[in-house]
């Protein structure tokens, strides 16, 4: 079925009867040629992407409770594609891109809303930083634009420009970055993938790889069996305890990371600000309240809960650089696993394991990434070549001596 | 979380840094033939269990020691806690 406005005024002239479930809730069947394990963000966005631009549709996605029930539905939906390194910008300007068509793409109202994205600064080195960055991200194809201070007050003249610790220098803003309705994401690439054949099988638990000789041929699930030509795992937050089913061990780390919202409150905010010296940043969403986060706990954890000194930390960080928030009232807190790789950056390759490929290390950047992830893990499943923007997500980058770290912080994943 | 450190009790674990898994404890041998591989692994490569995890904690706005600190990494209980320097002398290590 269509979705257009055409389509809700006859419904709503005939009693909305019309309306069908937005995708199916098939059996699994003995064999496909492709799994995807995971059936959030990223897994969806593969298998709708594998249907839609390369045609392959016997495809099953496995869940293991509801889709789009881990991190798609646990972030601060904050979309950008200000990265600097080559290995990382070309392949998140690309999921900009993306973002900018996804509505029209699938049929489906996914509130991408591109507000902007402006990064603080405080200091002339990191106004040179900025600098850098921005040439970067146009060199990519992005846009990017220089602020100095008041061109930061035009924006948001409620900050503390004059902080004592962080005084407010400038900023880097991104007019495309914004904001998208993160659970209408999975559901869209959901309903896109179900409709060209997809089976998306939830409340199925992957519990282990059949795999011979180096050879995967399938999946054991709490619902029997299944065979595949390919399994291609999918599970970022779980990533450890799913890859050790198959007997691998990856160069990442399980943390939590807190967020935040707010009560509604009257638009104020005008686009997502980050103070990333004081680990705080806020964006308002459409409802009213205010969505903000800072940095993770920073010990492994797959408990989706964190702890107080974090809350105390980013609150301190709110209430230092946006003073006017301190009479909002929080009205719920939450925290979501993130794979916390060892250089920051993700990945997207192929495993030892003929037939088994693996997608994950998103940090706390998954979300922004998804439709992108989709389109390159769909990419390396159906032609099995790495796409030209995720050339350096591989998992042996480590061995080779080739990281992607942004933030020049090594091997240390609770500090990336 | 609290963290019952063997010399000074109850402490906040806010007042500690945390490094990670405490197989960082046991270095490789450097001039062994397999030096390069077994680094890679030592460095890089992670069992990141679902479950009970021995992770190395730095007492910064305390006494400055290293913990093994074992926490349930589902539930974030801890278990136990051991000076890292006495695990390491137990495993034969110089420290």
């Amino acid at each position: 079925m269509r979705y257009s406005a055409l389509k809700i005024l006859k419904e709503g002239l005939t009693g909305n009867k019309g309306w069908t479930p937005a995708w199916r809730e098939p059996e699994p069947k003995k064999s496909y040629d492709i799994i995807i394990v995971g059936a959030g963000g990223h897994g969806l966005a593969t298998a709708y992407y594998l249907a839609k631009e390369h045609g392959l549709t016997n495809i099953a996605v496995l869940e293991k409770g509801w889709l789009g029930g881990g991190n798609v539905g646990r972030n601060t939906t904050i979309v950008r594609s200000n990265y600097l390194l080559p290995g990382n910008q070309p392949f998140y300007e690309l999921s900009m891109k993306l973002w900018e068509n996804l509505e029209q793409d699938f049929n489906y109202n996914a509130m991408v809303s591109q507000r902007g994205i402006l990064n603080l600064c405080h200091s002339d080195p990191q106004r040179d930083a900025f600098a850098r960055r921005g040439n970067g991200m146009i060199m990519s194809g992005a846009d990017a634009e220089l602020l100095d201070q008041d061109g930061v007050r035009e924006m948001c003249p409620f900050l503390d420009f004059d902080n004592a610790r962080f005084p407010i220098t400038g900023g880097l803003l991104q007019k495309r970055g914004g904001t998208v309705r993160h659970d209408a994401v999975a559901w869209g690439f959901a309903r896109g993938a179900d409709e060209r054949g997809v089976d998306i099988i939830q409340n199925c638990e992957v519990t282990g790889f059949d795999i011979n000789n180096g050879v995967c041929t399938g999946v054991k699930t709490s619902r029997g069996d299944i065979k595949a030509n390919k399994v291609a795992v999918c599970v970022a937050g779980s990533s450890g305890r799913v890859m050790a089913q198959a007997g691998m061990r990856l160069p990442i780390e399980s943390h939590v990371l807190q967020a935040f919202v707010t009560e509604g409150l009257k638009p104020t905010i005008p686009g997502v600000i980050t103070f990333g010296a004081g680990h705080f940043y806020v964006s308002q969403s459409d409802k009213g309240g205010l969505v903000f986060g800072g940095d993770i706990d920073g010990y492994n954890t797959y408990a989706q809960r964190g702890n107080l000194p974090v809350v105390e930390d980013v609150c301190e960080g709110g209430m230092a650089i946006m003073p006017m928030i301190g009479r909002a009232r929080l009205l719920r807190t939450w925290g979501g696993i993130m794979d916390m790789s060892m250089d920051g950056s993700p990945f997207i390759d192929k495993t030892h394991v003929n037939g088994l490929y693996f997608n994950g290390g998103w940090c706390y950047g998954g979300f922004k990434a998804t439709p992108a992830s989709g389109w390159c893990y769909a990419h390396l499943l159906a032609t099995g070549n790495p796409h030209e923007t995720a050339t350096q997500m591989r998992l042996d980058r480590f061995e080779r001596g080739y990281m992607t770290d942004e933030k020049g912080q090594g091997a240390q994943p609770n500090l990336h | 979380m609290i963290i019952n450190h063997p010399l000074l009790g109850p402490r906040d674990a806010a007042e500690f840094v945390y490094l990670g898994d405490a197989s960082l404890i046991n270095r490789p041998d450097a001039s062994s033939d397999d030096a390069a591989q077994a680094f890679y692994e030592y460095l890089y490569l992670r069992d990141n269990p679902a479950g009970e995890h021995k992770e190395l904690w730095y007492h910064e706005q305390g006494d400055r020691s290293w913990l093994v600190v074992t926490r349930n990494t589902l539930t974030h209980e801890i278990s136990k806690v051991e000076i890292a320097r006495d695990v390491a002398r137990a495993a034969g290590g110089s420290a």
